[in-house]
């Protein structure tokens, strides 16, 4: 006996099940692994659809920490890295994942903390020597200690600082495993200092009581590379496309949309392609 | 969606949560488009997820409380088990399942809205399934000598029983799909978080937070409080229609 | 149309024979020695103080529970055994439907096609008095109606035999009576009544034959009219004064 109940049973289900839909798109795209850090600072909303405009080839961010980046490189699940990491983007094409490195930008790290500054490292002019004192005092720092090359970064200069962070952490050294966003709400949060990049900082909304205090040393450059993941190694890479956006990155075209991105008014990143030693 | 750069200064807790319902209003008033996007995106995926693990969940449940067999107790109690699985576990587990390196990578599914579907169903489905055993369970005992009179054993009484006990069924349901609608871990490594393919009310909100701006995020947040409010209410709608004529 | 249950497959499955049947549980022989016949035709009331272990013995009887020691033997075997038999507990067990519902879904069961459910339901029905109930909840009506829905349930099936296990003992004087007159006309129509209580008056006024259980030993047996005149042994004839201690 079909009753009424049993039909409204049988009209939410295929309700539900028109919902369902097929979750698959037939349109053309590629798949990149990048960074927290550069999604946060928005670059790929304002240069994503200028490519696609211009070639109809839609561009999937996932963004991740660098290590995860180019572990997903490794894993074959992207067609193209875009990450921040000199070392490990070398290492990626030595060991056979990638076809060959680009250079392609540069945005600047800064530090930045309390505005009470107890380390007293406003205006330094050596990043090393800021976080000599930022030890010394014993001052709160917030580590992304995600392994990204936001981390990296910072973990070379601790080394140079001659200061063993493994052994601070847990009392001044805060080490979070978070990416570059959430790492700076912590620091807002606790009053601590980070190494951060300049992008995120200019669009990051909850500053708090957070102040720029070190930037320009040549030291606290951040330069990005773009790779082509190897076809050889993952056929189902879509290399025809993923080579056209790498291009089109290096071209003159490419290079003066990035450079015409701006935050506050002010270029967030540098192009610098045709730069010797980048 | 972003925001603007400005900050010194912490701000008060109310003040964030006017901002917040603010933006949720402005959001939902103005129908904006992304915010539309997501909306439907983060229903398809939880419903689906929630349909299919019903699919699956409620018969291995009813199975599970009505048949006897060997190991029976450990499987209740590993089902019973599931139910605490930490989703993000089940995101890296079913990442691995579909990376390209992996065993189904053949299908390139990761980084879409299946990948997350599949996902989700693996989350959900001991729910739905742990809390049909328990009711058939109690369903059986309370008419299993009546149902063998009549000649309706163990394998015939499943869908009489699961049908009997479809209230507090629909109730399993939705405790499924809050699980779902609310997970984060899973679907953010599988699905990518890619703008407009895999950003869902979810990954938006983590994203905004890590943006730093606390009160879209928290606007976001409201409105997925609504949307669930929105689905329960329809779950009791129905479950009242039925109720007068069963 | 509602004849005996011998309309159906054509062979009769009386007289049930019991042979040294006995029940354990827990250690503990519940009941033991059971010889007895149960023939077509009388009124069998298994009669006897709580703890006695009718209700036992009539799940025996039915099929529900299998004897440790003994043999329950039918004439004939197979699903015929099944399908000649109904059983109508003190508690009345309806499913979350309407009333005629519960009647279609134990004539499903059957096999029968839904034109011949509907009229085989609408006929039980108006036999039972419950026509106007047809279509609401069985769990809503009264305690008095569901048990003579299950009546009606158990008379739609046409049983051969038909066990019923204290039906009266949650009902009123008023509903007793409706239920007593119900089993009578069931009678009538050719089903073998088997049926326990520890009700004296009810006994007396339904009983062809009885069969006395005590502490799980049967007692006394016999035509009803010369045991309630005069019973041959002394717990017997305590329990009729009401005297007997359990």
């Amino acid at each position: 006996m079909v009753t009424l109940s049993r039909r409204i049973f049988l009209a939410a289900a295929l309700i539900l099940t028109a919902f369902a839909g097929t979750a698959w798109a037939g349109d053309r795209f590629i798949t990149i692994a990048s960074t927290t850090s550069t999604q946060d600072s928005g670059l790929f909303e304002y240069l994503l659809p200028i490519f696609t405009k211009k070639t109809g080839i839609e561009v999937r961010v996932v963004a991740v920490g660098t290590g995860q980046a180019l572990k997903i490189g490794q894993q074959g699940d992207a067609d193209m890295l875009f990450v921040h990491d000199r070392a490990g983007e070398e290492k990626f094409v030595a060991d056979g994942y990638g076809v060959k490195r680009e250079p392609l930008m540069y945005n600047d790290f800064i530090i930045v903390g309390p505005e009470s500054d107890p380390a007293q490292i406003k205006g330094d002019a050596k990043a090393v020597d800021a976080f000599q004192k930022i030890a010394a005092a014993k001052a709160s720092f917030a580590s992304r200690g995600d392994d990204s090359g936001t981390n990296r970064m910072e973990l070379r200069l601790w080394k140079q600082a001659g200061v063993d962070v493994k052994a601070a952490s847990g009392g001044w050294y805060k080490n979070l495993g978070q990416g570059m966003g959430a790492t700076l709400n912590t620091a807002a949060a606790m009053d601590a200092y980070t190494l951060a990049d300049r992008a995120t900082w200019s669009k990051f909304a909850n500053k708090q009581h957070l102040a720029l205090l070190v930037e320009g040393d040549k030291k606290l450059f951040n330069q990005y590379g773009v790779i082509l993941v190897n076809p050889a190694k993952f056929p189902k890479v879509k290399v025809a496309d993923a080579q056209a956006f790498i291009d089109w990155l290096i071209s003159p075209e490419g290079q003066a949309a990035i450079a015409g991105y701006k935050i506050g008014g002010v270029q967030a990143f540098f192009p610098d392609h045709d730069q010797p030693g980048a | 969606m972003s925001a603007a750069a400005t900050g010194s200064g912490a701000q008060p807790f109310m003040q964030t949560i006017q901002d917040a319902f603010a933006s949720a209003l402005h959001l939902m008033i103005s129908l904006n488009a992304g915010l539309i996007e997501i909306v439907l995106l983060s229903l398809r995926v939880s419903l689906t997820a929630v349909l299919c693990a019903a699919l699956i969940g409620l018969p291995l449940g009813a199975a599970l409380a009505l048949f006897q067999f060997p190991g029976r107790r450990f499987a209740a109690i590993l089902l019973s088990s599931l139910m605490g699985m930490p989703p993000v576990v089940v995101g890296l587990i079913v990442y691995l399942l579909l990376s390209r390196s992996g065993p189904l990578g053949v299908f390139g599914l990761l980084f879409s809205p299946t990948a997350m579907i599949l996902a989700q169903i693996v989350i959900v489905t001991p729910i739905i399934a742990a809390l049909t055993r328990q009711l058939v369970e109690d369903l059986w005992s309370e008419y299993r000598e009546q149902l063998q009179s009549l000649g309706c054993g163990p394998r015939r009484a499943i869908a009489t029983l699961l049908w009997d006990g479809r209230f507090s069924l629909m109730t399993a349901l939705l405790a499924g799909f809050g699980r779902a609608s609310a997970e984060v871990g899973a679907v953010m490594i599988v699905g990518g978080n890619i703008d407009h393919v895999t950003r869902m009310m979810t990954t938006a909100i983590a994203l905004e937070t890590s943006k730093g701006d606390l009160a879209l995020a928290l606007g976001l947040g409201i409105i997925l409080i609504v949307l669930s409010l929105g689905v329960n209410g329809a779950a009791f709608v129905i479950r009242d229609l039925t109720g007068r004529h069963p | 149309m509602i004849a005996a249950g011998n309309g159906r497959d054509g062979a009769s499955i009386l007289p049930l024979r019991l042979e040294g049947v006995g029940y354990a549980a827990g250690g503990q022989m519940r009941i033991s020695d059971i010889d007895i016949e149960l023939a077509a035709g009388p009124r069998t009331i298994i009669l006897g103080p709580n703890g006695a272990g009718k209700s036992l013995l009539l799940r025996l009887c039915h099929g529900l529970i299998q004897p440790t020691a003994g043999r329950v033997q039918w004439r004939g075997s197979g699903a015929a055994l099944r399908r000649r038999q109904a059983m109508v507990f003190q508690r009345p067990i309806m499913l979350r439907r309407s009333a005629a519902g519960n009647i279609g879904f134990a004539l499903k069961l059957r096999g029968l096609g839904r034109s011949e459910r509907r009229e085989q339901i609408a006929e039980v029905l108006r036999r039972t008095g419950l026509s106007a109930l047809a279509h609401r909840p069985a769990r809503v009506l009264s305690g008095g109606e569901q048990q003579r829905l299950a009546l009606a349930r158990a008379w739609a099936l046409e049983p051969e035999v038909l066990f019923l296990d204290e039906p009266t003992a949650s009902l009123d004087p008023a509903a007793t009576r409706a239920v007593e007159e119900l089993v009578q006309s069931i009678h009538r129509s050719g089903t073998k009544i088997v049926m326990t209580t520890h009700d004296l008056g009810q006994a007396r006024r339904l009983a062809d034959e009885i069969l006395f259980l005590n502490h799980g030993h049967l007692v006394e047996t016999g035509p009803a009219a010369p045991f309630f005149a005069g019973p041959a042994t002394p717990e017997a004839a305590a329990f009729l004064k009401g005297e007997l201690t359990w």
